[in-house]
């Protein structure tokens, strides 16, 4: 049996508890105990970005850190973007932009583009392609995705102080 | 008086009816999914390339507390041959023939526990010598991979024209053989000015779907079994499951759920599936089995690789002769799609332009290496790259300018080809005149040639390619259509339940829109339902650039037959003839002067709730006019057929290698827009891919053995690298095409290689014949080229 610790943070917005094995990633935390499966895996080793997360502010690979370093963090999935002024923005945009396939690099893109426009409010377009340049799609050839990201900065979803 | 003026759907920007959804993370892809009692399974696989199984010891895996299963082929002496060419079982348990082969596999209470089981797992080898190159595996006297007797087995059945390869065969390691010829090749040899011959190398790359692969298999007390699937083909699978589990089709229920990604890579059947329903018969458990990354760049299948021979001849004025072409086809250790690939190759060799006498052959050779599957463009990227590199080099060669030798090519709509292919509509001549204008390709050719030898770093190129590709389906199976059912309810909501499956290109959305363009209704007013086939009827399958069109057909039959019950009845309430009657915006209205006459709802809530008591269902299958080919693969195999053509504009670092893609002008003849957001998106989706395999992607097979399974080391396309796209439709209103629709799922990917290399070398000189373009590769061949520049 593995060593398990009980850990305390804030997803997306909920105070949490959960008891997680000490080589357990964030990823597999949010998937299999959380039981959100919005945060995608794909590769596991951080270069797909398809598992991105906002962790204390910093867009993160979920399968890159590991779920006891939760503790006292503050997470945001693509769960948590719902309510989210930037975030409802975000997810229109992807929708009527055409920046949707098979759908399954979206969530961690769309998390990935909240990160980013909370850093940079009027990104130029070589800006949101380099923004997401860690979060690899097969299927749209990123160009309505870019379109998506511009969109929604220019309906006004800026991040920062509102 | 209400007036309602006629809308239409067709062509706008319609956003897909799964976004809302898949944006916000609550679609639930099958490892979304979970059933109660599920177990998990994971796959040990082989570690040598080629070796006998002395002995596999699972003692010690069973006895691992949360262990419920540990299987061999020794536990299964029921399982069949799978896949295209039969020739594996599931669980291997006298030889294995590569790294990937499936040696046993373990159900447990979690994924930890079943790797854990795994790791305990003793099996003892017997080496045999590896057979890496496929040219060494046609050598006399080389070791035997498939030496086997495999149980008796019914030949798949859209195999019939092909030759796959018999016992006899496979003694000689070959595995399938094509042959085609058309006129006769020594007349246009002899009458031809000029002939040029070359060998072209075309690499292994795969699918990389964002979801891995992965199922979920359940028995029910009665012993029906359910799969929660990726594939591709559920109908077709339903069938090939229970030949291979020896079950009755009838009890085999295949649920989709949405599909992270196709590309082509689900269209066959995969050891891990059956084996996945061995464990769930073996533990009485639902069971999950999901692959890792690595595992699925191991274990999935890949592109086809093809080392290609092409001799074309053209006389002086730029007529083409003839065409020989000849490949070898590194067929890996088992027969998959990939080794049917010259289907569609030998339709570009000797289609794609006017070429009066053409030979084709390929030999599919088994290897210890990797398997191929069917991949977006099926082997059409492979024989594009080497035929458009040709038109190039003829026209140089004739001092004819590559565009111009190109029309004077080109197809015409109305021709049937000696291949038997009759192109209704065709806008290849268009394609060509669209793309090469828009980018300015004559003045940009031009000023690079001359600017080929001066002493500057960077140059800049561009590069012509075109494609022909099936855009109405493809008859390769007994039947090639697709079934629909459709269903109102008493507030004219409609449910569109269709055999065609949805793997991110949108066809839910397109099947929605053309039946709101019938029934006068508004798009939220449609649900699709495609994903059980329980519910759903008959599709051949998602593959061949062939939903819109085949599902589309269907779709639109189904609403014509409500819609004709809907008028016949307004008639009746109105008094009024059936002919001046229209549906619009859920209203029954006159069609000329567009009055309202009748909410549509209370129509059929009437037709209901009346004594007759009727309900509008309505059901249809379309099978488009297309032919098999006989067994010299002749035939109008597609209902009909899409044409593009593609300007790549690159800029070469003649330092480094590095090419740069600056700008893709694509002209595509797609029929007609349907949903102009959708097809945007497949074309930019198809040309990045295109430019994967031209210029970053390698999956590194050395000895058997893939070096590089993951993100890290196989390079895809990241949204930076991206050129610039300047998209073209030209839409030739296909007569038998849903609303005037082709195909153009696969077109988009297909000539990005070739004109990329047409691209280097009208920057550079120098013409390369391997893929991919990366700067290793094009730094050497330039090195090479100007080695061999000094020495003359």
């Amino acid at each position: 049996m593995s060593l398990k610790r009980e850990i305390g943070f804030v997803l997306n917005g909920i105070r949490t508890r959960a008891t997680v094995p000490v080589e357990m990633s964030t990823l597999a935390m949010l998937r299999e105990i959380v039981g959100l499966t919005g945060t995608k895996y794909a590769c596991g080793e951080g270069e797909c970005g398809a598992c991105t997360i906002i962790v204390d502010g910093l867009s993160t690979c979920a399968c890159l850190m590991f779920a006891v370093d939760c503790e006292e963090r503050t997470l945001t999935t693509i769960e948590g973007l719902v309510r989210d002024p930037v975030g409802e923005k975000l997810e229109q945009a992807f929708v009527d932009c055409g920046a949707v396939q098979c759908g399954f690099c979206t969530p961690g893109m769309v998390v990935q583009a909240k990160h980013l426009l909370e850093t940079h409010p009027h990104p130029t377009r070589a800006e949101i392609e380099r923004g997401i340049e860690g979060n690899l799609c097969r299927c749209t050839g990123y160009v309505k995705i870019i379109d998506a990201i511009e969109k929604a900065s220019r309906n006004g979803a800026q991040g920062g102080p509102r | 008086m209400k007036v309602i003026e006629k809308e239409s759907l067709i062509g706008k920007r319609i956003a897909k009816l799964d976004a809302p959804e898949k944006a916000s993370g609550k679609t639930r892809y099958v490892h979304d999914l979970d059933l109660s009692g599920q177990l998990y399974a994971r796959i040990l696989r082989s570690t040598r390339v080629h070796a006998r199984i002395k002995r596999i010891d699972v003692s010690r895996a069973r006895a691992l507390p949360g262990v419920h299963a540990v299987l061999t082929a020794a536990d299964v002496p029921y399982q069949r041959p799978l896949g295209i060419g039969k020739d594996q079982l599931p669980l291997k348990g006298d030889k294995v023939r590569s790294r990937r082969d499936e040696i046993a596999a373990v159900a447990a209470e979690s994924e930890a526990v079943a790797n854990a089981a795994l790791a305990l797992i003793d099996v003892e080898y017997e080496d045999l010598p590896p057979l890496t190159d496929p040219a060494e595996a046609l050598m006399p006297g080389a070791p035997v991979i498939h030496d086997e007797k495999m149980p008796p087995q019914a030949p798949h059945e859209s195999l019939k024209p092909g030759e796959p390869g018999d016992a006899e065969a496979h003694r000689h390691n070959v595995a399938m053989t094509f042959d085609y010829a058309q006129g006769d090749v020594a007349v246009g040899e002899a009458e031809s000015d000029v002939i040029v011959d070359d060998w072209f190398r075309l690499h292994y790359v795969t699918h990389c779907c964002m979801g891995v692969s992965g199922v979920i298999a359940e028995f029910d007390p009665s012993g029906n079994l359910t799969l929660y699937s990726n594939t591709q083909v559920p109908f077709l699978h339903k069938r090939e499951f229970a030949e291979i589990l020896g079950m009755d089709p009838g009890r085999i229920r295949i649920i989709q759920p949405p599909i992270g990604g196709g590309f082509g890579s689900k269209l066959d059947i995969y050891p891990f599936e059956p084996i996945c329903v061995f464990l769930a018969k073996a533990t009485d458990r639902p069971v999950k089995l999901v692959f890792s990354r690595e595992e699925e760049f191991v274990a999935s299948p890949t592109r086809q690789p093809v080392l290609l021979r092409l001799r074309s001849g053209a006389k002086k004025d730029g007529t083409l002769t003839f065409r020989v072409c000849e490949t070898l086809h590194d067929n890996g250790a088992y027969t998959s799609w990939g080794a049917t690939t010259p289907f569609v190759m030998m339709q570009t060799i000797s289609s794609l332009y006017r070429v009066p006498h053409c030979k084709y052959h390929t030999t599919a050779v088994y290897t210890n290496n990797p398997y191929a599957g069917s991949f977006r463009g099926y082997g059409n990227l492979q024989a594009t790259f080497a035929v458009e590199q040709q038109m190039d080099k003829l026209a140089e060669a004739l001092g004819i300018d590559p565009l111009d030798m190109r029309l004077k090519n080109a197809q015409d709509p109305g021709e049937t080809t000696p291949q038997g292919m009759h192109f209704k509509t065709c806008g290849l001549k268009d394609c060509l005149t669209q793309a090469t204008a828009a980018s300015h390709w004559r003045e940009k050719h031009r000023a690079a040639i001359a600017a080929q030898k001066a002493p500057t770093r960077y140059k800049r190129g561009v590069g012509v390619a075109s494609m022909l590709h099936v855009g109405g389906g493809a008859k390769i199976y007994p039947s090639d259509g697709c079934g629909t059912i459709l269903k109102i309810d008493d507030f004219a909501h409609v449910t569109l339940i269709t055999g065609a499956s949805e793997i991110g290109q949108g066809s839910e959305t397109v099947l929605a829109q053309l039946v709101c363009e019938e029934l006068g209704i508004p798009l939220d007013a449609v649900t699709v339902v495609n994903n059980d086939t329980d519910i759903t009827p008959w599709d051949v399958g998602v593959h061949a650039s062939r939903t819109t069109f085949i599902g589309g057909n269907s779709a639109i039959g189904a609403a014509r037959k409500a819609k004709a019950k809907i008028l016949a009845a307004a008639a009746k309430v109105t008094g009024l003839p059936e002919a001046g009657l229209e549906l619009r915006a859920g209203h029954i209205v006159r069609t000329e002067s567009g009055e309202a006459l009748m909410n549509l709802a209370k129509l059929l809530r009437s037709l209901h709730f009346s004594d007759k008591a009727d309900l509008v269902m309505t059901t249809h299958y379309y099978e488009p006019p297309s032919h098999h080919q006989d067994k010299a693969f002749k035939g109008d195999v597609s209902a009909a057929y899409a044409w593009a053509t593609q300007v790549v504009e690159v800029e070469v670092d003649t330092e480094t290698g590095v090419v740069r893609l600056v700008k893709v002008t694509g002209a595509h003849d797609v029929g007609r827009v349907l949903n102009r957001l959708g097809i945007e998106g497949q074309i930019e989706g198809g040309i990045v891919m295109g430019q994967g395999y031209a210029m970053t992607e390698e999956l590194i097979v050395q000895d058997g053995i893939v070096r590089n399974p993951g993100f890290r080391d196989y390079k895809l396309v990241t949204a930076p690298e991206i050129p610039e796209m300047d998209i073209h439709f030209i839409e030739t209103m296909d007569g038998e095409g849903p609303q005037g629709a082709k195909g153009v799922g696969e077109a988009p990917a297909i000539c990005v290689a070739a004109a990329t290399a047409n691209a280097i070398c009208n920057a550079t000189g120098v013409r390369i014949y391997e893929l991919p373009f990366t700067p290793e590769n094009v730094y050497r061949a330039l090195v090479a080229a100007r080695a061999e520049k000094a020495a003359e």
